[in-house]
Formats: structure tokens, sequence, C-alpha cells
């Protein structure tokens, strides 16, 4: 084992492949695969906040799992801190986990109805042995003022809160270990517009302060270009393109960030009627496309993207695409 | 493609009172409309004296969040009101001139089959899981339209081809469980569209979709309407989508209108301060080199139906409240024509240059354009 110098990432994941067996078509077909994550490779360094964004089906959510071991990886390894983690025994990884918390989309499925607030918290406090004793109410008390509850509020249960309050509570709770990675899953996704900001303005603050490294998934490119210092996105499974947030957005290199991009819909009424950037579905994961896995709604694809897998090449320092036409 | 709407296929309505034809009728006029729910302890009004009118071939749009009243609006137009907790407690809503509350059951079932067509955010849980999405557009045309079970099905195949689903032959035999989020939504706004409707209630039809494909959605129903040239009511909590479609914004807090415009004065110069809060709150892509903000949060969360804030709705939530906001119900003045606030402070507080200028990136980009 080695402990990791600062320029080392904090998370390292090598190659991971995620794979779930799909139902068969019939009794004498094949037994068929999904493959949600496919050779997928990142890096993030402590402190920083990662954007993860793809349309549903890209297996965002997977990888995001894949990630914390919430799901076992079907080949690749997922590096904590100088650890490979996919190899860690079980009594090993419970310690770990300390260090690696998750947000949930929906705050309510997430928060045992039965328990106050306090008992959430002191919950999450008491699985690894933290602030034990007479030091546990004050810690519950400054983790919900962190998140902007009050301490009053820790004798009520979830029904009680608004929606934005209760991802709030999930928050608190993903924070009450102090975490050095968070992996926020479309965490703003079920909220009112109004409440949003609120909730990004609170995981920014805590980030900051906290030195937190987060991994925030969202199928939104609006959301996530404004906390993330670099933005990944993901197609069925693949990573197309990686870039310091502003570069993404200033100069995105891939055809299917290009189209992210200008599929938002700006509150602008003076651009309005721009044709939709891209025509279809998104095909079957179970029969993804050969090749470039874009390449059948891509506007710039020609016969030579049915052929190779494009690597992910670097345009620019920190900008990645996997395009063999730009 | 499909024959001219107002054809021999769809029989001119006998069970209907004849419609006043002129042209001073509105499609659609809700007046003072208010909608009550029985809750435990009283009524928890839902939409607190509404009024709107939507011209015939226009799309106005109803923008707000969660418990504004917006989608309750629509219920009740459709006298599809959740029973038997939720009911019409005042106002008239008048279809080209006819109170749609004096008309029969069975009458109204012809204005929901033929007048109106509705599409909602979840396609899948109004689509029929075992019949074929074929079966199910023509369900609507032998019903309403008197088609044969052959004519409608074919009918059904052109409608398909009309909301640009490939293979539409093809389609029409498969079931909704074979399509996606997107296709599905195209297959909801097909049965809408099958007799013809004056007005199409969209309400957040593209919620649950992919950027990509509400893209494609929202460029559809510009399309079809161009062609068509129905009105449709636009439910959303998005503004992004609104400025993309709305000839007209309304935007609802708490079961109250409180500003209304056409829109672009809406967004160039919203007078509301939560109209203003709303357009600052959205994570919006800043041009290169700009620097990157924070967002502008709305303080507080909506508030609760049983319990609303005396006066202003919303003043616990409002950087510009004062006492009096605390009083009074605000008047909903007309500041222009056609733009409405119901804010009694909008002559006093600055005029939104902050918007302005989050957006002068594009507005200039698109004056230099245009």
């Amino acid at each position: 084992m080695t402990v990791a110098g600062a320029a080392e990432p904090l998370l390292d994941v090598r190659h991971l492949r995620q794979v779930f067996p799909a139902a068969r078509r019939s009794m004498f077909g094949a037994a068929q695969t999904i493959k949600a994550v496919d050779d997928v490779s990142l890096t993030i360094r402590s402190g920083e906040v990662v954007g993860l964004v793809g349309e549903s089906g890209s297996g965002k959510t997977t990888l995001g799992r894949a990630i914390l071991r919430l799901i076992e990886p079907t080949s690749g390894s997922v590096w904590f801190d100088g650890v490979d983690i996919t190899r860690l025994p079980a009594r090993a990884m419970r310690a770990l986990r300390k260090d690696m918390q998750i947000v949930f989309q929906d705050p309510y499925a997430s928060l045992n109805p039965r328990m106050t607030v306090g008992a959430i918290l002191a919950q999450a406090l008491s699985l690894h042995g933290l602030a034990p004793g007479a030091e546990r109410e004050p810690r519950i008390v400054d983790l919900l003022q962190r998140v902007g509850l009050s301490a009053a509020q820790m004798r009520r249960y979830p029904h009680e809160f608004s929606g934005g309050q209760r991802q709030r509570i999930g928050i608190a709770r993903a924070l009450a270990v102090r975490p050095r990675l968070l992996v926020a899953d479309e965490p703003v996704s079920a909220l009112d517009v109004s409440i949003q900001a609120q909730v990004l303005n609170l995981l920014q603050d805590l980030q900051r302060e906290l030195g937190l490294a987060l991994l925030f998934i969202a199928h939104d490119l609006g959301v996530v270009e404004y906390l993330s210092d670099r933005v990944i996105v993901l197609y069925l499974g693949r990573i197309m393109e990686v870039a310091p947030a502003r570069d993404l957005y200033a100069n995105p290199r891939h055809p299917y960030t290009q189209a992210l991009l200008a599929a938002i819909p700006q509150p602008d009424p003076i651009r309005r009627g721009r044709p939709a950037p891209l025509r279809g579905d998104q095909p079957s994961p179970l029969a993804p496309p050969s090749g470039c896995v874009f390449r059948t709604r891509c506007p710039i694809a020609t016969a030579e993207c049915a052929a190779v897998v494009p690597p992910l090449e670097r345009y620019a320092p920190d900008h990645y695409k996997a395009c063999i036409r730009q | 493609m499909v024959p001219d709407r107002r054809g021999p296929a769809h029989p001119p309505s006998v069970n209907m009172p004849p419609y006043p034809r002129a042209r001073s009728v509105p499609l659609v006029a809700i007046e003072d409309l208010r909608v009550e729910f029985a809750a435990d302890g009283g009524a928890v009004t839902a939409v607190d004296g509404l009024s709107l009118t939507i011209e015939r071939g226009e799309t106005l749009a109803v923008v707000g969040e969660s418990g504004s009243g917006k989608s309750v609006t629509a219920l009740a137009l459709l006298r599809l009101l959740p029973q038997p907790n939720g009911r019409v407690s005042g106002g008239r809503i008048c279809l080209e001139g006819v109170d749609l509350a004096a008309i029969s059951a069975a009458e109204m079932r012809r204005v929901r089959g033929v007048e109106i067509g509705m599409i909602f955010q979840e396609p899948m849980t109004s689509l029929n899981p075992v019949l074929s999405v074929g079966e199910q557009i023509a369900e609507r045309l032998r019903v309403h339209a008197g088609l044969g079970r052959r004519a409608a099905f074919a009918r059904a195949v052109e409608l398909l081809d009309r909301v640009r689903i490939p293979e539409p032959a093809r389609r029409a035999a498969g079931f909704a469980h074979q399509l996606s989020g997107g296709m599905r939504q195209r297959v909801m706004i097909a049965i809408a569209l099958a007799c013809g409707p004056k007005l199409l209630i969209a309400d957040e039809p593209t919620t649950a979709l992919d950027v990509t494909i509400q893209a494609q959605i929202l460029e559809l129903l510009r399309q079809l309407q161009t062609e068509l040239g129905m009105a449709i009511l636009f439910i959303t909590h998005d503004l992004g989508v609104v400025a993309e479609l709305a000839d007209r914004v309304i935007v609802m807090y708490a079961g109250r209108a409180v500003e209304e415009a056409p829109v672009q004065p809406l967004f160039a110069a919203p007078r509301m301060p939560y109209t203003q809060a709303l357009l600052r709150s959205i994570p919006r892509m800043d041009p290169a080199g700009q620097t990157r903000t924070r967002l502008e949060a709305i303080r507080g969360s909506m508030p609760d139906a049983r319990k609303l804030p005396a006066g202003c709705s919303f003043h616990p939530r409002c950087p510009a409240a004062e006492a009096a906001c605390v009083a009074t119900i605000p008047a909903y003045e007309e500041i222009a024509p056609g733009h409405r606030v119901r804010c009694r402070r909008w002559r006093e507080l600055p005029h939104p240059g902050a918007i302005g200028a989050a957006f002068g990136a594009n507005f200039a980009a698109a004056a230099g354009a245009g």
C-alpha cells in the first residue's frame, strides 16, 4: 500500500467495465448483456469537483455506484488514495466507506421515514464510531446548522420537511462522517427551480470549506458547468469528452458535447427556433453501434467511424475527446 | 399525409350548442377562477382568482413551481379535478364563449376528445400497455370522429407519420413499452391531435425527457402548430422551454397569477421580483471568459397552501418586501399593454438591468445576427 502524494489523484478509476445480464429474447436465444459502463478511466484529485454528464442510459449512475463499490465492477480497478478498493476485503471496505459518501437524487426515498433527523444523523456517526457519547448531540447540531437547518429540527421526521430541506438532510448525513470524496447523483433534479440554486450553492460552499473531492452526476450541462472544475461527458457507457469546465463550454470538440450544449433551452426568446441538434433516439444499450457508439446520431460520421472505437485522445492540456473526425 | 382535419372525417358536432364565432370571443376565457381542495380542517385554495384568455392559434405558457396552481388550472379547464376533494368554487371557464360548467358530462367528454387534446409528463402512464399504439389512436377516431375500424387505423398510421415517427405502419402495430420516451410522447401527441383540437394542453410534456429529445419534441410542437394552427396551453416550470415556445407567459405563485406579458418583455424586463429571481436562479452557460458566478438562490421555500402568507404570498422570500406587502394582497396592475404585475412596489424597484446584463451576451449576439 502506498500513501498518495499531493500530485496523485485521490480517486483513480482504470478501465472500469460494468456489464449486466439482460433477459433472453427467447428460451433458446443467446444470453444478452448490457455494457452499462465500458472501459472508463478517470481521475479525481483531492478537493476537485468533477461533473459527470450523460443522458438516460449513459451509465452515469452505474459508474457512480461502481466507484463506491455499491455494486461490484465487472472488471477494471478503482484506486482510492492509492488502494485498489475493488480488491479490498469486506471489513476493510466498511472502514473505507467513511471516506466515500453519496447523496441520492430522491431525498425522500433515501431517508428512513420512521427515524427523526437526529436519529438518522446519529446512526451515520455511530456506524463509524464517530462522536461518541456527549460529543454526539453537539455534532448533530453543528451538521444541521452547516446545511442551513436548525437544532430544533433534529426531533422532526423526514415527511415534515420540504424537498429541498430533505436534500439538505441527505447532504448532512453524507458529510457527518467527514468523507474525502462525495458522489452526488443528480442531487437537485427532483427539486423546484428556486430550491435547486440553494442546494447547489450549499454544495459548493461545503465542498470548498471541507476541501471535498466531489463527483457531481447530472443529465444537464447547465447545472454542472457552474460547479465543476472538470467535466466528463458520457454516452452509452463510454467517455466522449473530458475537459476543464470552461474549455468544454467554450470549445467543445466532440459532436455529442456540441449537441448536448445546443439542446439546452436558453431563457432567451430571441434565440428561439433553433433546430433540434440530434435526430433519432439513442440506440439500445443491448446492441450498441460498432466503432464509435455515437456514430448513428452523429452529423459528421463516416464509414471509418463504424470500424474503429475512437480512443480518448488529448486535444489540449486536460482536454480529451474520443472522436476521429474532429 | 393527413387530410384536412376539418374534412369529412370529422363531422361537425351535433350535440354542442353552436359556438359564437365572433372574433372578439377568445378560444379560452377563464374569469376569476377559484379552485379548492377539501383537506383536514377546511378547504385549501389551490387557485385563487385566476383570469386568463387564450386566443386561437396562440401559445400561452403558464409557469410555476410545485404548488403554484398551474396544473390544477388545466385540470379545472378539463373538468378533471380529482374527486371528491377538488372543486371549482368560483369563476367561469369558457371555451369559445360556452361556459364549460353548464354543459353535460357527455358534451364535456366530446370537448375533451375533439376540441381539446392533452399531453402529460409521463406518456407511459397515459398509454394502454396491452393495446397497440395504432389501436389507441384509432379508438379516439372511432369514438369521436365516427370512423370505422379500418379507416380509423389507416388514419392512425397517417397521424404517426405526422408526428414524424419513422416506419409508422410498423410502429402502429407495436406497443408502448417497445418505444423510447420520446417516441411515446410523439404517440401521445398523435392521440391528442387525432380529432383536430382547437387547443392542446401540454402539462410538462418534456420534463421527463433527455435534453436532446426535449429539443426534438419542442421542434415538433412548433412545426405542428404551424401546420395545424391549434392553440397551446403549455404548463411548465422551465423558463428555458417557455422562451423556446410561448407567445405569452403567465407566472403563477401559490395559486395566483403574479405576472403576465408577451414573451419578449417578460424575459427582457420582468417586473415581479419572483419572476426576476426565477430567471436569475437558472444555471446557464456563461460565455467564454466571463467569470463563473454564484447562482442567485431564492431564500426559503414554497409556502404551505394551508397557511399562505398574508398579503403578497411571495413576501417572506422577497428581497424587496416591506411592511405594507404583508398587509394587503397586491392588485394585478396592467403596466404596459398586456403586461400585468402583482407587486405594489413595481414602480419604485430598480428596473432589472441585472437580468439584462445576465442575458447581455445573448441579446447582443442575437441582435448582431439579426
